[in-house]
């Protein structure tokens, strides 16, 4: 049975669709991430899943209860952090995890022995009794991550987790998260960062005005994107884009202080760039053949300029 | 519906409803300091009949400070951005609506129950049927705490905005609900605006178990109440169901 199924799922505001028909499901333990441009409907798909935002038409279902019909049931199975959403800045960081704890059903014993446990995994021991509204966004977004966790959930849905955070946080956060993983949990991941969604995700889903228009592992996905092979080179002095374009270079990008040449054919392009480094002079001082990132992959599929 | 995850939701905002806003400073403006200074304004220093006006004292206060938490609670949460996620956790908008009632009903009984007491021990008061009182003090507030929250409800994120609107409402009804004028005094039209507003039939619940002249039954006053009660928690789960996202 699917850790959660989504069948048809819609949503509009107004005149706006801002989910117009998707469907997807994930498996037990995967690590599933959900990607888009600002907008795509990510969030509202988000909200739809956890009971926040009715559905206009299509169903969720949680591992295999229906959350139409089983609201308070299905919910007990997911651990979400949305959107917006903090934590209580008038209580501790501990009074913020166990009254998480409250809402689903923990004992007393279960709810200190899981804080304390979740306080020193993410670093806030120290800080555990002080009021969150003393603390840092990344202090704060582990707070709210701890609270996700603390009912130990089999799924946990997360939407922008580590947006803006930093590097510390980050890294606290996603170890954390992959541990869950580890241990059983579904994880779905909204994210803007397409690098820490390729690291992490077996599967993507790429949404883009309301649809889905991809959904693969992101091996996969980069695969169906031969086109976008590139070569990356390094000169010795500066160049210009106008030398290299042809029939076999689609793109030519400036990526620091290299250059990447896109490229169906990386045994042409590379003719191509030899020619031009012959014919001006340069020296090459590197050169790599990569294939297309997630983020490429992405951009191509969302259009986005 | 699982009723356990249910009442248990509704316990749960309840208490953290109760740690939280308890202490914040609107709560105290306007449940605790606005209706004392409303006593010293119309009842200290003029020759009244303090006996006579007391329940009518007694029953503002319960009003006000019963009505103080409600407001604050939804629009004070879509600030902070904590409402999304207490929308994320095994609960429905019922569930929060009446944790929040009852959390602004048990402030208001704390107080009510303390003005009352402070009445009998120093003034005296006296009191010809404490069940009624108690019963006139459980209903009072959980109709009041509801009102607070309806009109909440339908708001975005800022308290102040919230709070304002809800002095607006709250002012004209002290008014018109026999507090200042009793009750067995009024005619006319004025009296037929008085039977529309719910805090004339606890004015008149109060007076009627502490010795006073009142105009209904207790049964038709209770019943009142409870209808009132109920209108305002159901219309404010159904506004707030509708309203819910806005302002996140």
């Amino acid at each position: 049975m699917p850790a959660l199924e989504v069948h048809n799922l819609k949503k509009n505001f107004g005149d706006v669709q801002a989910v117009k028909d998707i469907s997807f499901s994930v498996e037990p333990k995967e690590f599933f991430g959900l990607l888009g441009p600002n907008g795509a409907g990510k969030t509202t798909t988000i909200r739809m899943i956890t009971g926040v935002l009715k559905p206009d038409a299509g169903s969720v279902m949680i591992e295999g209860i229906d959350l139409r019909s089983n609201f308070l049931d299905a919910k007990m199975k997911m651990g979400v952090i949305p959107e917006v959403g903090n934590i209580y800045p008038d209580l501790s960081a501990r009074e913020n995890i166990e009254l998480v704890g409250r809402f689903y059903g923990l004992s007393k014993a279960t709810r200190e022995e899981r804080a304390d446990k979740l306080l020193t995994d993410l670093g806030l021991k120290e800080r555990a009794d002080d009021y969150a509204r003393k603390f840092s966004k990344g202090m704060r977004q582990r707070v709210s991550i701890a609270c996700a966790m603390v009912h130990e959930p089999p799924i946990l849905i997360l939407d922008e987790p580590t947006e803006g955070l930093d590097v510390m946080s980050r890294r606290l956060i996603v170890d954390k998260v992959k541990e869950m993983n580890r241990n059983g949990s579904t994880v779905i991941l909204t994210t803007h960062n397409i690098e820490e969604a390729s690291r992490l995700c077996q599967r993507v889903c790429i949404v883009n005005k309301g649809s889905i228009v991809a959904i693969d592992s992101p091996e996969h996905l980069r695969r169906t994107m031969e086109k976008m092979q590139a070569v990356e080179v390094g000169f010795d002095r500066k160049v210009e884009q106008a030398w290299f374009l042809s029939d076999d270079i689609s793109r030519v990008e400036q990526c620091g202080d290299k250059w990447r040449f896109y490229t169906e054919d990386p045994d042409k392009a590379i003719e191509k760039i030899v020619k031009v480094k012959e014919a001006q002079g340069l020296k090459i001082l590197s050169m790599s053949t990569t294939g297309p990132t997630l983020e490429d992959v992405f951009v191509k599929l969302c259009e986005v300029p | 519906m699982n009723w356990n995850v249910y009442l248990r939701g509704v316990s749960v905002v309840a208490r953290k409803d109760m740690r939280i806003y308890y202490r914040k400073a609107p709560v105290f403006i306007f449940g605790l300091i606005l209706p004392t200074f409303l006593f010293f304004a119309f009842f200290v220093g003029r020759e009244l009949d303090i006996n006579k006006f007391f329940p009518g004292f007694l029953a503002m206060s319960l009003f006000f400070t019963s009505s103080s938490v409600g407001p604050l609670i939804v629009p004070w949460e879509k600030q902070q951005g904590t409402f999304e996620r207490l929308l994320s956790y095994p609960l429905s908008i019922s569930a929060i609506v009446l944790g929040d009632v009852i959390a602004g009903a048990i402030f208001g009984l704390l107080i009510s129950a303390i003005v009352g007491t402070l009445g009998i021990l120093f003034i005296p008061i006296t009191v010809t049927n404490l069940a009624l009182i108690i019963l006139a003090f459980v209903l009072g507030n959980l109709c009041f705490s509801g009102l607070g929250v309806l009109l909440s409800s339908p708001g975005g994120k800022a308290p102040a905005n919230i709070m304002m609107l809800a002095a607006l409402v709250r002012f004209p009804l002290i008014f018109v609900s026999g507090i200042f004028i009793p009750l067995s005094e009024m005619t006319g039209p004025a009296k037929l605006i008085t039977y529309c507003s719910p805090l004339t039939y606890l004015v008149d619940l109060l007076n009627q178990s502490m010795g006073q002249a009142y105009v209904f039954s207790w049964g038709m006053d209770l019943l009142v109440l409870f209808g009132f009660m109920a209108l305002f928690v159901l219309a404010a789960a159904v506004v707030l169901r509708r309203m819910s996202l806005k302002g996140l």
